[in-house]
């Protein structure tokens, strides 16, 4: 059993990666972070680059838990990723983070969110950041 | 004071409102497409051509003009900011640029190139202005022998000195060659490679041509490669230099504007030569040599400053000679033929308005290029983020859009589809396509040239050695095809001292055939100067794909 989070390197993103770590400890089980990108721009600042890796690693092996860190740099889209491994880890709870978008731009490219909300076999867990509370 | 006169003119027709307008869309395009990788201005342009149809002709020509010295401007963006160069003329740049961004002086590098290209551009188009009536008041007086010989130069120079192997650049121009036959023969009305298919028989539109090569063939190249691992643009502020970036800087600008220019107008010049050269010197010269490397602000100046003097010198055979020097000028010419205007000597005084206004918009075209891009270059390094396959499919869309426009007829797109598929193959086999596309553009005009000389000499061969220029030519091109055997036959027989015969090609050049061994030294800058997108230096990996398990 595990718990999986998506995560970004974001406020929101980070607010998720925090909750995700207390169930993980509370629950007793790995923890699986999910970082992907379909790597179709030139620049994408939500895939982790290997210093961000090593702080995101450093960073969970100081809590007291189980972890495993799932990266895509060439991956499918994010929802698609962190349901595959949900999936595959037989998760017990998926923890994402939210940011708001506007009406055009979720009409445009989805909502990720949406899609792991709906498609998800387990429960799912979504914050915002802290200031958007 | 002619010219000074002429220059006015033009600056008032510049500066109407309609065409600065054009100038302001020019240059934002054009950066835009300089910041992005594997679109350069020729494609930009080749896409806008038929987008021209219904338009001015001064109007269109001053957007292209900003297309052009754009895209130079915006290519140092992303060599700066990302190590990943938008344009193959700004792939040294990256060497220290990149290297300044990392040690967190990438607003003094940013600033340097915005305000090298600046007076380079400035110098370069001055440059222009002072030379192109002297070189077209000569050319009006070369006869037709001469004409031809001066093209063969320029088909030849760029297909034997560019690229990494010259049977390829002769095939390709070969194929070029092929596609400027099609239709009636000018002289004699016979058809010619039309195989009983009547909706060729007119010729192959040149701008289904431009587009096919330059927008079908590279997206859909680039869209075979699209997938690589992202990476992380530097964080910076408002581009500014400090007082000993100034004192550092002025020089090498000068410097790059001057190596710059004359090869821009050398035919095979191109941007590529002197920004090595600028470099290789300012390493030389400077008095901090061991920043080179670590991020010297020299290695940015001096060949920001010579890609945009080149972009200068490369209009100066186009419009006086109608001699098209790289991949962009040959689009632009393109549209010249297309609007019903006839490149060569007499543009000057067939089209003496059309050609100052140009002129003069350059000079508008570079202040406000370095006006959106001073303050605004970490926001352009943003168009990076859109995912490529949003932008190549536009490309296509656009591309086909536009070639069906042309003449509404579908026979065109099928054409645009053959002729977009054999740019996929050459770039697919390394095959350059700046001789394909001067075959397709100079190809017609040599051979009338060629015609008319012969019919002057009623058949007689020795017609085309009746001027004494032309005979120089053929001895000039001579040289340039023979220069590489001789030079390996020496270096053979001295037992393969090649640096010391190189290296004379670090100094000051103005013949071809000391251009050519500075080509020679220079391969890997320089393997295919239309490629922008997969020629350049990979960044290095950012990342490895890695698992951590906890134990």
């Amino acid at each position: 059993m595990s718990i999986v989070v998506g995560y970004i390197p974001s406020p929101a993103g980070e607010a998720a990666l925090d909750r995700a770590v207390l169930e993980a400890r509370r629950a007793g089980c790995t923890l699986v972070v999910v970082n992907s990108s379909r790597g179709d721009a030139p620049v994408d600042d939500r895939l982790i680059d290997a210093r961000q890796f090593n702080e995101l690693e450093a960073r969970l092996a100081g809590e007291d838990i189980d972890f495993w860190i799932e990266r895509f740099p060439q991956g499918g889209d994010a929802a698609a990723e962190v349901l595959r491994v949900a999936e595959a880890r037989r998760a017990e709870l998926i923890v994402i983070g939210l940011r708001k978008r506007s009406a055009v731009g979720k009409f445009l490219m989805g909502s990720t969110a949406q899609r792991i909300i709906l498609q998800a076999t387990c429960p799912v867990l979504s914050l915002k950041a802290p200031d958007h509370l | 004071m002619d010219t000074l006169n002429l220059l006015m003119e033009g600056f008032a027709s510049a500066l109407t409102p309609i065409n600065l307008l054009f100038a302001f869309l020019g240059v934002l395009l054009g950066t835009a497409v300089g910041v992005l990788p594997g679109i350069g201005p020729a494609m930009a342009i080749a896409l806008l051509l038929p987008a021209t149809y219904g338009m001015q002709t001064d109007a269109a020509l001053i957007m292209f003009a900003g297309i052009y010295y754009g895209g130079m401007y915006g290519g140092s963006t992303t060599s700066i900011l990302l190590n990943t160069p938008g344009e193959s003329a700004t792939v040294i740049t990256a060497i220290e640029g990149h290297k300044m961004a990392k040690a967190g002086r990438a607003a003094q590098a940013l600033a340097t190139a915005a305000i090298g290209s600046f007076i380079a551009g400035t110098i370069g188009t001055a440059l222009l202005v002072a030379f192109a009536p002297i070189v077209a008041d000569f050319a009006v007086s070369m006869g037709a022998p001469s004409y031809m010989a001066i093209m063969l130069l320029a088909l030849i120079t760029v297909t034997a000195v560019l690229g990494s192997s010259k049977i390829r650049g002769f095939a390709s121009l070969g194929l070029g060659l092929a596609i400027g036959l099609v239709g009636m023969d000018p002289v004699s009305g016979q058809n010619r490679l039309v195989f009983g298919f009547a909706p060729l028989a007119d010729g192959l539109d040149i701008v289904v041509v431009a587009v096919a090569i330059f927008a079908i063939g590279e997206a859909l190249w680039i869209a075979a490669h699209l997938r690589r691992t992202p990476v992380k643009t530097i964080p910076v502020g408002t581009p500014w230099m400090g007082r000993q970036d100034w004192k550092r800087s002025w020089k090498p600008w000068l410097r790059g504007t001057a190596y710059g220019f004359p090869f821009g107008a050398l035919p095979a010049g191109g941007a590529e030569v002197p920004t090595f050269l600028s470099y290789v010197t300012e390493k030389k010269l400077s008095k901090h040599p061991e920043e080179f490397g670590h991020g010297a602000i020299e290695g940015v100046a001096g060949p920001e400053a010579a890609n945009n003097a080149s972009a200068a010198g490369t209009l100066t055979p186009m419009l006086t000679l109608g001699l098209p020097t790289n991949a962009t000028a040959a689009v632009m010419l393109a549209f010249l033929v297309q609007k019903g205007i006839q490149p060569g000597p007499f543009l000057f005084d067939n089209e003496p308005d059309l050609l100052w206004t140009m002129i003069a918009s350059l000079f508008i075209g570079n202040a406000l290029l370095l006006l959106i891009n001073l303050p605004l270059a970490p926001m352009w390094a943003k168009l990076l983020k859109i995912p490529r396959p949003y932008l190549y499919s536009g490309i296509l869309f656009f591309a086909t859009l536009g070639a069906f426009a042309v003449n509404l007829q579908a026979t065109d797109l099928v054409l645009l589809l053959v002729i977009g598929a054999l740019g996929f193959a050459m770039r697919r086999f390394g095959l350059p396509v700046l001789p394909l596309i001067l075959g397709v553009i100079i190809g017609p005009r040599a051979e009338k040239q060629l015609r008319q000389t012969l019919q002057l000499s009623s058949g007689e061969v020795s017609g085309l050695f009746g001027e004494p220029l032309a005979v120089a030519i053929y001895v000039i091109i001579a040289l340039v095809l023979l220069f590489p055997l001789i030079l390996k036959l020496v270096r053979r027989l001295r037992g393969g001292s090649a640096p010391a015969l190189v290296a004379p090609a670090t100094g000051p050049l103005d013949g071809p055939g000391t251009l050519d061994a500075a080509a020679e030294s220079d391969t890997a800058q320089e393997q295919d100067p239309d490629r922008a997108a997969h020629t350049v230096p990979q960044p290095a990996p950012q990342d490895e794909h890695r698992r951590k398990d906890q134990p």
